[in-house]
């Protein structure tokens, strides 16, 4: 166990996303069902061995379910899963579970022992041999040797979080599930805790991890899954993306173009514009060369408007659906150019995690309402 | 998996740290005992030579019975807390993603509980014992020394507490209170007091044979409560608070 290297960067190293052997969990049609209720409805994937998989989702989305199901706290109605290697059920839980760790979202300390013995506690649990050494390296990966006899009474949340967090890494787990691992940590911790993940990911550990904060995830896993109760969507980050949103770029000048349309009629690769920062409903994107329907006198939207700055020619935005960016910005250009505009700047379109997320499940919930 | 030492050990230290550091259970282990301690105490003492043989032993009777008293109150109060004390403060989780078996985790709650109970029982009971023997009159502290309650009180006081303890964890396992679970618990530990006293105040007769039934019942059941309150407790139930579906982790003292 080494300590926090600090790296919190991009994934480098793609995830073999082979399921079968190589797979760390299998899980396969799971479905919970409490009462009238279901939690969880026929979820399907794989994790790869020492990947970093995000499981995202709103509130009662059911991933806390689904983790507890993996980590053998409850039972599935139907499906089945395998963990670490070993098949989900009663008969071989507790084989499970000493191969596994599990963070919830409450740190879930004693709060009248102090920090080493709580993580004692623990390891004797899991019946670890050199307890003192192993306690002393999981502190040492968290940042926390020097509160290690405090009271966890005495500590702060974000302290808490990071003793909760030492404790998983207690029986060198193969695979970790981290429900919101830094849920009220101040930005220096949840680095350091980002950089643990990373840690914990070159060693080859799978993380399972939950989490509301999809800038987390977009930086931290190798894939993500997005569920509100059933599985809405799997893959990369950047493939989701690029799934869900056509390609595009954004086009700022110093003054709205007083013809737009003809500006961006026929370029190559360019499908469609609109104006930036006016609502989708108002602004059904026309095709290229198509008149846009504007009230007489209105200009482009400028997304200097809302400043409150003086009066006179401001910023005006565009954002062109294109095929290809790479082909359609060199046409573009030379084509404001040509129209006498003066271009700030041309840039191609970046989508959010955040994107994809509120997409799907703004999609979701708009279907089921 | 095997039943394992070392995972009922740590339960058992842990539970025993933090009984220390808890003001709660320190007073409710320590007043409790007293105020049992000190009425037979005060009765005994206040006894005078020429008391009819009649009311003393009447009197004996009962100052014998109350030290049963601490057995029941403390272990039920302290078990009745010990899982959905837990619960409440979102320990339990934790310790339900590790190996430990439902038997283990509740052997060793239990073992913590029984430890102190009859520790502190006992060390009451000699205590009450000594001082009436230094400060009773002679004749009220032979009685006491001879009366056949006091024997039956040493067997009785790890059986009892045992009861009460099993009793405890078990309506521990499915409340989701922990002063519903305390109040419960308490009520539940009286049914074997209630036998005790009817022997205490001779209205069974104390005969060694139905003395020994009694306390070979209680010892069997307390053998097997454990394995029977494994049975209700339930990972999937503690942890979401619904009822479990088939297939359940409780299976098999998982």
């Amino acid at each position: 166990m080494s300590a926090v290297s600090g790296s919190s960067s991009s994934p480098t190293r793609p995830p073999e996303s082979a399921p079968g052997a190589a797979a760390a969990i299998e899980v396969s049609h799971l479905t919970k069902v409490f009462g009238p209720r279901t939690a969880v409805a026929d979820v399907s994937f794989t994790v790869a061995r020492g990947e970093v998989f995000g499981f995202l989702g709103p509130n009662g989305a059911g991933k806390t379910t689904t983790v507890r199901m993996l980590g053998t706290l409850i039972a599935p109605t139907s499906g089945s899963a395998v963990v670490a290697g070993i098949s989900l059920g009663p008969a071989r839980a507790a084989e499970i579970r000493q191969h596994i760790s599990i963070m919830p979202e409450a740190p879930g300390l004693y709060r009248r022992l102090t920090v080493t013995e709580n993580l004692d506690f623990f390891a004797r649990l899991y019946g670890l041999p050199r307890r003192e050494q192993r306690i002393a390296e999981a502190l040492a990966a968290v940042g926390l040797s020097d509160r290690a006899h405090d009271l966890t009474a005495n500590l702060s949340k974000g302290l808490r979080q990071r003793a909760a967090l030492a404790r998983t890494l207690l029986n060198d787990p193969s695979v970790m599930f981290l429900d919101e691992p830094t849920s009220g940590l101040d930005p220096v911790a949840a680095h350091e805790v980002h950089g643990l993940i990373g840690t914990l990911r070159d060693r080859g550990v799978t993380i399972f991890l939950t989490t509301h904060r999809l800038d987390e995830a977009q930086r931290l896993c190798d894939r993500v899954a997005i569920m509100n109760t059933s599985l809405l969507t799997i893959g990369r980050p950047d493939e989701l993306r690029q799934k869900l949103f056509n390609r595009s770029l954004a086009v700022t000048t110093v003054a709205p173009l007083a013809r737009p349309d003809q500006v961006f009629a026929g370029l190559p690769g360019v499908q469609s514009w609109q104006t930036a920062d006016q609502p989708a409903d108002q602004s059904a994107a026309r095709p290229a060369g198509q008149s846009a329907a504007r009230p007489a006198g209105q200009s482009a939207a400028r997304p200097s408007d809302r400043s409150g700055g003086p009066a006179g020619p401001r910023p005006a935005g565009y954002v062109l659906t294109v095929s290809d960016p790479a082909q359609a910005a060199p046409a573009v250009t030379r084509a404001l150019v040509a129209a006498g505009a003066d271009v700030l700047s041309i840039a191609e379109s970046q989508h959010s995690l955040e994107d994809v997320y509120l997409e799907l499940i703004d999609d979701t919930e708009g279907r089921t309402r | 998996m095997s039943m394992s030492a070392t995972r009922i050990g740590a339960v058992i230290r842990k539970e025993l740290s933090e009984f220390r550091r808890n003001r709660f259970i320190l007073v409710t282990a320590t007043i409790l005992p007293i105020v049992f301690l000190i009425s037979p105490t005060v009765t005994i003492l206040a006894i005078k030579a020429s008391t009819a043989s009649t009311v003393l032993d009447r009197r004996v009777d009962t100052s014998l019975f109350l030290p049963l008293l601490i057995p029941v109150f403390v272990p039920a109060l302290l078990s009745a807390y010990a899982v959905v004390g837990e619960r409440e403060q979102g320990t339990l989780e934790p310790v339900l993603t590790t190996p430990v078996s439902a038997v283990e985790f509740l052997l060793g709650k239990a073992t913590a509980i029984f430890m102190p109970a009859v520790g502190v029982a006992y060390l009451m009971f000699g205590v009450f014992v000594a001082i009436t023997q230094i400060g009773a009159v002679p004749a009220v502290a032979t009685a006491v020394l001879h009366a056949p309650q006091l024997p039956a009180a040493l067997v009785f006081i790890p059986l009892l507490a045992g009861w009460a303890i099993w009793v405890g964890l078990a309506i521990s396992a499915r409340a989701t209170d922990t002063r519903v679970s305390q109040q419960l618990s308490t009520l539940a530990s009286l049914p074997p007091l209630a036998v005790a006293a009817l022997f205490s105040f001779n209205v069974i007769s104390p005969t060694f044979a139905v003395a020994a039934a009694f306390a070979g019942g209680l010892l069997v059941i307390d053998g097997l409560a454990c394995f029977a309150v494994a049975r209700v407790f339930d990972r999937e139930r503690l942890i979401t608070g619904t009822k479990p579906t088939s297939g359940s982790y409780r299976t098999r003292g998982a």
